[in-house]
């Protein structure tokens, strides 16, 4: 897999009100989202916005609502147009695009999943599957074919006659899904695309959605507003708030040196055991151990299932291997430490509020 | 003297003015006025019988002033002087309305009875589905064409089926440009606004000059112009209300205007659209029997009869038959929305 930049957002900003541009001018000159609203009655949609999507891999943008994480990923495709600021995709400035080739490109390179599914009330399941062809021009016959494949693929094998009324939410989002794949473009857009549906289905479609991204390597965009759900399905994490970056990197490492109260505030909720996975704690080989090693652990592990094997005795260690080769050592005692809450969390903002 | 003499002679108006000569009809006022005049009385006896300052009383005081009767006139000239310059425009546009309608009367009267009434109950299938409406529309019609009715109710359909038909021909279209377009919106929005308050009667009144009484176009665009508004209006409301994440979707996966138009936003407003076809027959209806003032033939011209000349069954029977056709036409219509409805229905988040 090739580490290449497939988007890039550069100084993004968007402000919404009757006169952006001269609203941007105080926004330069260090006016807050606040003080925006209180004097001049403009909002600040998205402030200063810099991410890099590397192609095949899963970037997700997390925040709660009206961060503005909504309003950015419409920008990757234009359903938005930014105040200022460039998007580039594969090399090329979105921005400049004339109408014709804002239009090839979403036809072609880039696909799009709803929160509330969008599908076409009047289509049945297969036309709604084979949207991105038809609207291409292609007839039923050219795009039957591709879309029955991805609807057995997403678990919806001879559902193509039904309408999406006559769905469930999760199978009306695997419909989404499936009309995703078939159109076929690298680059797919999933806004809050599990949000709505319940918990347990939301789970089977996290876990369909890295079956499928482990075959196929989109560069994905996802938007969520649950930690659990970016850290699963995140490769590179986009923590947004208030129309502003907070931090981004890898989850892992989010996780371990969050840099901003927000951030801490966020994690602290979370099962720290079940989502860090040992090559984030490991140490280097040839470190001096104290203790002799009991057995061998892979490094894409969890924590959690590393203190399962070691049945609660917290003298021991492990070797870390990957595809067989060892690259590392895990102690049980700094697994412990891993796992002790960020000091700002455990005695911080949480425990005041409740 | 008049009462507002001062104005003039303080103004120094009196010699344009001049002196009052009589010209042109006198009023019902001028008449009372002259029969009974006194000009003795207290101050406040002249103080509660001070007329409004109006054209009528100022000109009491200067005769060059205009009477509102002068103002009547001058619209009904001016109307005048522009009709045949309006007629050399309007009547060739309009005469293929004049066509039509002659020939859907011809139409509905020459084809026989024993085929119109199959006809019809076949159309009324195909839009409901339903047997118990057509056993309904069957039993309305006969009860109809069994008390002499028959060739009247078709006259009244063979209009409604003209006029409704062209409503929606223009009235879709116009619908769309509005909900695409804000400002043809905050246009359009008045002008129907108009078109729906204008008393029946009054739409009679420009038309009667513009066009013989004895064209059959006079009476469709009195019917279309009221009929058009409910379809143009819910059309715009319909495509405004299409599900905005759908059509999100449509952009997101590089629809064209023309696309999402015929593929999105006219199939999801259907409802709404058919909601305004069926609004648009019923008034075309409520129009029609208006219309038999100027020569529209079929049921109100029986309604009209028993008015004028007091044959109070005639009437009663014929509005009845209307009640019967209003009742029909609403029925079909909803049966096929609620198809509509049906085979669209789109879950509410």
């Amino acid at each position: 897999m090739t580490d290449q930049v497939s988007i890039s957002i550069r100084n993004l900003y968007k402000i919404f009100g009757s006169n952006p541009q001269d609203a941007l001018e105080k926004v330069y000159n260090g006016a807050s989202k606040k003080e925006l609203m209180d004097q001049y009655r403009h909002v600040l949609g998205l402030s200063d916005i810099n991410v890099d999507m590397h192609a095949g891999k899963i970037t997700v943008i997390m925040g709660l609502s009206g961060s503005g994480k909504s309003t950015l990923i419409r920008h990757v495709n234009r359903l938005i147009e930014p105040t200022a600021g460039e998007i580039w995709v594969d090399g090329e400035n979105v921005l400049d695009f004339s109408e014709e080739r804002l239009r090839e490109m979403r036809r072609s390179s880039m696909s799009m999943v709803f929160q509330h599914f969008a599908l076409l009330p009047h289509r049945t399941v297969l036309d709604n599957t084979g949207l991105a062809q038809s609207v291409r021009g292609e007839n039923k016959q050219g795009y039957e074919k591709d879309a029955l494949k991805w609807l057995e693929r997403v678990g919806l094998g001879g559902q193509g006659g039904q309408y999406p009324h006559q769905l469930s939410g999760g199978m009306q989002q695997r419909v989404g899904i499936a009309r995703a794949l078939t159109s076929n473009a690298p680059i797919m857009l999933m806004d809050e695309a599990f949000s709505a549906l319940d918990p347990l289905i939301r789970t089977d479609m996290q876990d369909l959605l890295l079956e499928l991204q482990d075959e196929l390597h989109k560069t994905i965009v996802f938007i969520s507003h649950d930690l659990d759900e970016a850290l699963k399905l995140a490769d590179h994490l986009v923590i947004l708030k208030d129309g502003r970056v907070v931090q981004q990197g890898e989850p892992q490492e989010i996780l371990l040196h969050p840099n901003d109260p927000y951030i801490v505030d966020f994690i602290s909720d979370i099962n720290r055991a079940r989502v860090l996975r040992v090559r984030s704690i490991m140490m280097a080989l040839g470190s001096d151990l104290e203790r002799p090693i009991v057995g061998e652990v892979d490094a894409e592990d969890t924590l959690e299932s590393v203190i399962a094997r070691s049945g609660g005795d917290a003298d021991q260690n492990f070797r870390v291997m990957t595809d067989g080769v060892p690259v590392g050592f895990v102690s049980m005692r700094s697994l412990v430490r891993a796992l002790v809450p960020s000091s700002a969390s455990a005695g911080g903002m949480r425990s005041k509020a409740s | 003297m008049a009462t507002y003499d001062f104005i003039f002679d303080g103004a120094g108006l009196r010699d344009w003015c001049g002196v009052k000569v009589s010209t042109g009809p006198v009023t019902m006022a001028e008449l009372l006025a002259g029969a009974g005049k006194t000009e003795s009385g207290s101050f406040w006896d002249k103080a509660l019988a001070l007329p409004f300052p109006s054209l009528d009383a100022l000109n009491e005081a200067c005769p060059s002033l205009a009477r509102t009767r002068d103002l009547t006139k001058a619209v009904e000239n001016g109307f005048l002087g522009a009709k045949d310059s309006l007629k050399v425009v309007l009547d060739p546009l309009t005469q293929p309305l004049s066509w039509l309608l002659e020939g859907a009367l011809w139409l509905f009267d020459a084809t026989p009875w024993w085929l119109m009434i199959p006809l019809i109950l076949l159309l009324v299938h195909f839009a409901s589905k339903s047997i118990q409406l057509v056993g309904f529309v069957a039993s309305a019609l006969l009860f109809l064409s069994f008390i002499d009715h028959y060739s009247f109710a078709m006259e009244t359909l063979s209009i409604i089926f003209v006029c409704a038909t062209l409503c929606v021909i223009f009235g879709v279209p116009i619908g769309i440009a509005m909900s695409r377009s804000d400002r043809m919106q905050r246009i359009m929005i008045p002008i129907l606004d108009m078109l729906q308050t204008l008393p029946t009667f009054v739409y009679l009144i420009p038309l009667i000059f513009l066009f013989s009484v004895t064209e059959p176009k006079l009476y469709g665009i009195a019917i279309i112009l009221y009929a058009i508004v409910p379809v143009v209006r819910l059309t715009d409301l319909g495509i405004r209300l299409v599900n905005k994440e759908v059509i999100e979707a449509a952009d997101a996966f590089g629809m064209t205007k023309r696309q999402k138009l015929y593929s999105v936003q006219i199939p999801l407003a259907l409802p709404n659209i058919m909601a305004g076809v069926n609004q648009t027959i019923m008034m075309s209806l409520a129009m029609v029997v208006i219309a038999s003032l100027v020569s529209a033939p079929g049921l109100g011209v029986l309604v009209l009869r028993g008015i004028r000349n007091l044959e109070l069954g005639v009437g009663l029977v014929a509005g009845l038959g209307i009640v019967l056709l209003a009742v029909i036409l609403d029925r079909v219509t909803k049966a096929a929305l609620a198809r509509v409805n049906a085979s669209n229905s789109v879950p509410r988040h």
